[in-house]
C-alpha cells in the first residue's frame, strides 16, 4: 500500500515496496542482458579498426569531395528503373495484399479455423522477411534485373499493407455494417456499403505510406543485383570511386525526400 | 414520366475538376505503359529459374539446420546482441532528440538542429548507412550495431517528437502554472503522457532492428545476413531455409511479447 | 494585492484578445469575469501568471511587478497564484496523490519531485486538502478514472496547495452537470472564504456568478464594459456585455439560491419576482 500510517503520520509514497522492488529487478536483468550483449560485441570487434574510425571518416569525407556531377547522366537511367521498381512492387502487393487482409480479418474471413491462420502465416512470413533478402532470393530464382526487384518489393509489401489493413477492417464500425444487412444486401453488397467505404482512407493512406517506405528500400536492392541504382551505388563503392558515390547519395537523397513530400501531400489529400 | 422531367443522380466523382480527373488518370496509364515497356525481362532466364524457385520452396520442407549450425547460431548470437544493444543505445538518445524536436517544448535553433537530424538519419535506407560505417569501424558487429542505433533515433525521435506535440496542452499547462521548472514540466506533464506509447514503440523498435540486423549483413556489418548471403550464394536453399526459418520464429516470438508488454503498459 | 494596469494582449494573428484593463481585486474578493465567447476572458486570467504573455500594461500582486520577470522569479511569482482549469487539465495517467503534490512543483526540486520524495510537511497537507474536498479514499486512484466533479475536486487541491494568494479560475463548471457544478462553486468560494483568498472566476453561466461571487466584471471585446455588484447587474448591463436578448429570464434568480437547493422551490419562485420587480 503507497500509503501507510505510522503513529497517526500518513506517509504516501509511489509505489509500494514489492512494485518497486519488481521495478529494480527489471533494471538490473535489462542492464544484465546489455552489458552481456555489448561484451560479446567487444570480442567480435577488431578495436585497432575502430579506434580508427575518426581518421578513416575524415578521409572518406575527403575522398567524397568534390562529387562528380558529370556521372549523374549515367544515373537517369537507374532513377527510373528504381522508382519502377517501388512503383510497380507496390500495385502489386496492393493487388494481392488486399484480398488477404479480408482474409485475415476476423469479421470478414470466410474461415476462421481454416482460411484465417494461413492468411496470417502469409502476412507474418513476408513480414519477417526483408525485401532486401527477398532480393538475395530473387536473384537466384529469376536472375539478376528489375523483375527480382519487383517481386521482392511486391512481396515484402503484402505483409505491410496485409496487416495495418486488416487491422483496419476489424477496427471498422459493426453498427454500419448492421444498417447494410439490415437492407437485406447480400454478401458482396455488404461489402461495397457497409465496409469498404470505412476502409478505403485507411487502404490508400497504407498503400502510399508503402510506396514511400518503398522508395526507400528499392534504392538498396541494387546491391544483390535486383536493379535500380543500388547497382550503380555498388559498382563505385566496390572501385571505390567516391566523388561518384557523392552524386549517388545526393540523388537518393533528393529522391526520398521528394517521394516523402508526395506520400504526405497525397495523405493529407485523402484524409 | 410523361412530360414529367425526370431527374439523373450519379455518384460525384471523387476529383470534381474533369481536366484533373482525366489527367491523372491518363498521366497514370501512360507512366504504367512506359514502365512496363522499360522493363528488360530475360523471360527464358526465368522459365530456367523456376525449376531453382521449385527447389527452394521444397528447401522449406526439409531445412537443414544442422549441416552449418556453427555458424548460423553465430550469426543469430551476433544479429540478437546487436538488436539489444543498438536498441537500448538509440532509444535513449532518441529521447534528448525527440524533446528538442517538439515545437511546443524547444526553441527555434534547437528544432532545427534536432529535426535535421531525424531527417538524415531517416532518409538513408539501414544499409547504405552500414556501407559507411563498415568503412570507418572495420568489418563486424560494431559498425551493425552503430548503423541500427543511426536507424533507431531518426525512427523514435520523429515519433516522439509527433507524440510530445501532440499531447494535451492542458496538462502542461497546469504544471507550468503551479510554477514548475522546464524538467518539472517534463516529467510530471509530458511524460506520463507519452510514455505508454513510447514503450510500446521501443518494443516495436526492438522488432525492426532484428529484422534489419538480418540484412546490414550482407555488406559487412555483422549479423545473420552474411550467413544467408553465403548460403544463397552456394545454392545451399536447405541452409537458407533453415536460416529463413529461425528468422521468422524470432519475428514471431518477439511480436507475441511485444503485443504482451504494450498491454501491460496501457 | 491584484492590481492590473492597462492589460494589453494582441495576439501575432492581429486579434486584439485584451484591450486596456485596469482592475484591482483585493484580499479575499471573490471576483466573477463573465462575457460572452471569445471576450478575452481566458486570455485575461493567463496574462495574469503570464501563461499568455501580455503585449503592454502591468501585472501587480501583492506590491510586485509580474510583467517583467523572467525564469526562476517567474516560477516564484506563479505559485503564488493557483489556477483551476475548464476540462480539470490533470495529468491523467498520474494518480490523485501525484496530482495534488504536483501543486508543490515550484516549491521542491527537481529531483525530489522525480522520485516522488516530498517533504512530510506536504504530503500531510495533501491529506488534509484532500479530506477537505471530500476525496480521501481516492489517494491512489488514477485521475482518469474519476469524475468530472471529483477531479475538479483534484485540481482545487492541486491549486491550494500551491499556498496561492489568488485563485485564477478559468470556467470551472464548463464540463460540469448543473448540480456538480454549484458543489464546486460552492467549495471553491468556501475555501476563499476560509483561507482570505482572492478569486477571480471565468464563468459562462451568469446565474451561477449571481449565485456566489461578491463582485461581478463583463468583459465585451477585451475590454471592461461592467464592474459592480452582482444586483447591480440589470438586463440593460447584460444587453451590454452580450448584446440584446431577452435577459429577464436569466435574471431571475435569488439570494437564497446559494443555500442548499431544497430550500423551498415555492420560496424560490416568488423571491424571483420580486427580484425582477427590483430589477
Amino acid at each position: 500500500m503507497p500509503v501507510t500510517e505510522a503513529s497517526g503520520v500518513k506517509a504516501w509514497q509511489r509505489r509500494d515496496r514489492r512494485q518497486q522492488f519488481s521495478i529494480w529487478l527489471g533494471w538490473l536483468i535489462g542492464g544484465l542482458v546489455f552489458v552481456q550483449s555489448w561484451r560479446f560485441i567487444s570480442e567480435h570487434t577488431i578495436w585497432e579498426f575502430a579506434l580508427d574510425a575518426p581518421a578513416q571518416a575524415w578521409d572518406l569525407m575527403v575522398r567524397m569531395v568534390p562529387p562528380r556531377w558529370s556521372y549523374m547522366e549515367r544515373l537517369w537511367v537507374p532513377l527510373w528503373d528504381t522508382i519502377n521498381i517501388a512503383t510497380i512492387g507496390t500495385l502489386l502487393g496492393i493487388i494481392i495484399a488486399f484480398p488477404i487482409a479480408f482474409l485475415a480479418a476476423r469479421n470478414t474471413t470466410p474461415s476462421r479455423v481454416l482460411v484465417r491462420p494461413i492468411a496470417l502465416i502469409v502476412i507474418v512470413s513476408s513480414r519477417s522477411i526483408n525485401s532486401l533478402i527477398w532480393a538475395l532470393l530473387l536473384v537466384t530464382v529469376v536472375g539478376p534485373g528489375v523483375l527480382a526487384g519487383i517481386l521482392a518489393i511486391a512481396l515484402r509489401s503484402i505483409g505491410f499493407i496485409g496487416k495495418l489493413l486488416y487491422e483496419a477492417i476489424e477496427e471498422i464500425d459493426a453498427v454500419q455494417v448492421d444498417a447494410i444487412v439490415a437492407t437485406g444486401a447480400s454478401r458482396p453488397q455488404q461489402l461495397a456499403y457497409g465496409i469498404l467505404p470505412q476502409i478505403m482512407p485507411a487502404f490508400a493512406g497504407i498503400s502510399v505510406y508503402r510506396w514511400d517506405i518503398n522508395i526507400r528500400e528499392s534504392t538498396v536492392l541494387g546491391l544483390v543485383g535486383a536493379g535500380g541504382i543500388g547497382l550503380q551505388l555498388n559498382a563505385s563503392v566496390s572501385k571505390l570511386a567516391w566523388p561518384e558515390v557523392t552524386v549517388i547519395f545526393a540523388v537518393i537523397f533528393v529522391t526520398v525526400i521528394i517521394s516523402e513530400w508526395v506520400s504526405a501531400r497525397v495523405r493529407h489529400a485523402i484524409i | 414520366m410523361n412530360g414529367q422531367a425526370t431527374q439523373t443522380w450519379r455518384l460525384p466523382p471523387f476529383i470534381a475538376n474533369p481536366w484533373l480527373r482525366w489527367g491523372i488518370y491518363l498521366g497514370a496509364l501512360l507512366y504504367l505503359v512506359l514502365a512496363i515497356g522499360s522493363l528488360h525481362i530475360n523471360w527464358a532466364r526465368v522459365a530456367e529459374g523456376m525449376e531453382r524457385g521449385w527447389r527452394f520452396v521444397s528447401a522449406f520442407a526439409r531445412p537443414n539446420f544442422a549441416g552449418r549450425w556453427g555458424e548460423i547460431s553465430e550469426g543469430i548470437l551476433e544479429s540478437l546482441t546487436m538488436t539489444v544493444t543498438s536498441t537500448a543505445i538509440g532509444v535513449a538518445l532518441a529521447v534528448p532528440v525527440g524533446l528538442g524536436a517538439a515545437r511546443n517544448l524547444a526553441p527555434l535553433p534547437v528544432y532545427v538542429v534536432c529535426r535535421g537530424i531525424i531527417a538524415l538519419s531517416r532518409t538513408f535506407q539501414e544499409v547504405i548507412i552500414a556501407i559507411l560505417f563498415v568503412k570507418m569501424f572495420g568489418f563486424g558487429p560494431l559498425a551493425g550495431m552503430i548503423t541500427l542505433v543511426v536507424a533507431t533515433i531518426g525512427f523514435m525521435a520523429k515519433l516522439l517528437a509527433e507524440d510530445i506535440e501532440s499531447s494535451d496542452p492542458s496538462q502542461l499547462e497546469a504544471m507550468r502554472a503551479t510554477g514548475g521548472s522546464w524538467w518539472q514540466l517534463i516529467n510530471y506533464g509530458v511524460q506520463p503522457q507519452v510514455m505508454p506509447r513510447f514503450i510500446g514503440l521501443s518494443v516495436y523498435r526492438l522488432d525492426i532492428n532484428f529484422r534489419e540486423s538480418a540484412v546490414i549483413g550482407i555488406v559487412g556489418a555483422g549479423g545473420i545476413g552474411a550467413t544467408l548471403n553465403t548460403a544463397f550464394d552456394r545454392y545451399e536453399f536447405d541452409t537458407a531455409a533453415a536460416i529463413l526459418l529461425v528468422i521468422i520464429a524470432i519475428v514471431m516470438v518477439a511480436e507475441y511479447s511485444s503485443g504482451h508488454i504494450r498491454r501491460r503498459f496501457q | 494585492m491584484l492590481a492590473l494596469h492597462a492589460l494589453t494582449k494582441r495576439y501575432p494573428t492581429g486579434d486584439l484578445a485584451v484591450h486596456n484593463v485596469s482592475l484591482e481585486v483585493p484580499k479575499g474578493q471573490v471576483m466573477a469575469l463573465i462575457g460572452p465567447s471569445g471576450a478575452g476572458k481566458s486570455t485575461l486570467i493567463r496574462c495574469v501568471n503570464r501563461l499568455v504573455e501580455p503585449t503592454s500594461g502591468s501585472v501587480m500582486l501583492d506590491g510586485h511587478e509580474i510583467t517583467a520577470l523572467g525564469g526562476a522569479a517567474l516560477r516564484r511569482a506563479r505559485r503564488r497564484m493557483g489556477m483551476i482549469f475548464q476540462e480539470f487539465a490533470l495529468v491523467e495517467r498520474l494518480t490523485v496523490m501525484e496530482n495534488v503534490l504536483s501543486g508543490r512543483l515550484g516549491y521542491v526540486g527537481f529531483w525530489k519531485t522525480f522520485l516522488r520524495r516530498y517533504p512530510q510537511r506536504d504530503i500531510d497537507q495533501a491529506f488534509r486538502f484532500l479530506e477537505r474536498v471530500g476525496l480521501t479514499e481516492f489517494v491512489d486512484k488514477r485521475a482518469d478514472a474519476l469524475s468530472g466533479g471529483q477531479r475538479q475536486r483534484v485540481g482545487i487541491a492541486r491549486a491550494l496547495m500551491q499556498e496561492p494568494s489568488i485563485l485564477l479560475v478559468d470556467e470551472p463548471t464548463a464540463a460540469l452537470d448543473p448540480k456538480t457544478s454549484r458543489q464546486i462553486m460552492r467549495l471553491i468560494c468556501e475555501l476563499c472564504a476560509e483561507r482570505e483568498l482572492a478569486a477571480i472566476i471565468n464563468i459562462h453561466d451568469v446565474g451561477l456568478a449571481q449565485m456566489f461571487a461578491a463582485r461581478i466584471v463583463g468583459l465585451c471585446k477585451g475590454e471592461i464594459v461592467f464592474d459592480g455588484s452582482p444586483r447591480n447587474l440589470t438586463p440593460e448591463a447584460l444587453t451590454l456585455i452580450y448584446g440584446e436578448e431577452d435577459w429577464h429570464a436569466t435574471i431571475k434568480r435569488d439570494e437564497d439560491e446559494p443555500e442548499p437547493a431544497d430550500a423551498g422551490a415555492g420560496a424560490g419562485g416568488t423571491g424571483s419576482d420580486d427580484r425582477q420587480l427590483v430589477a
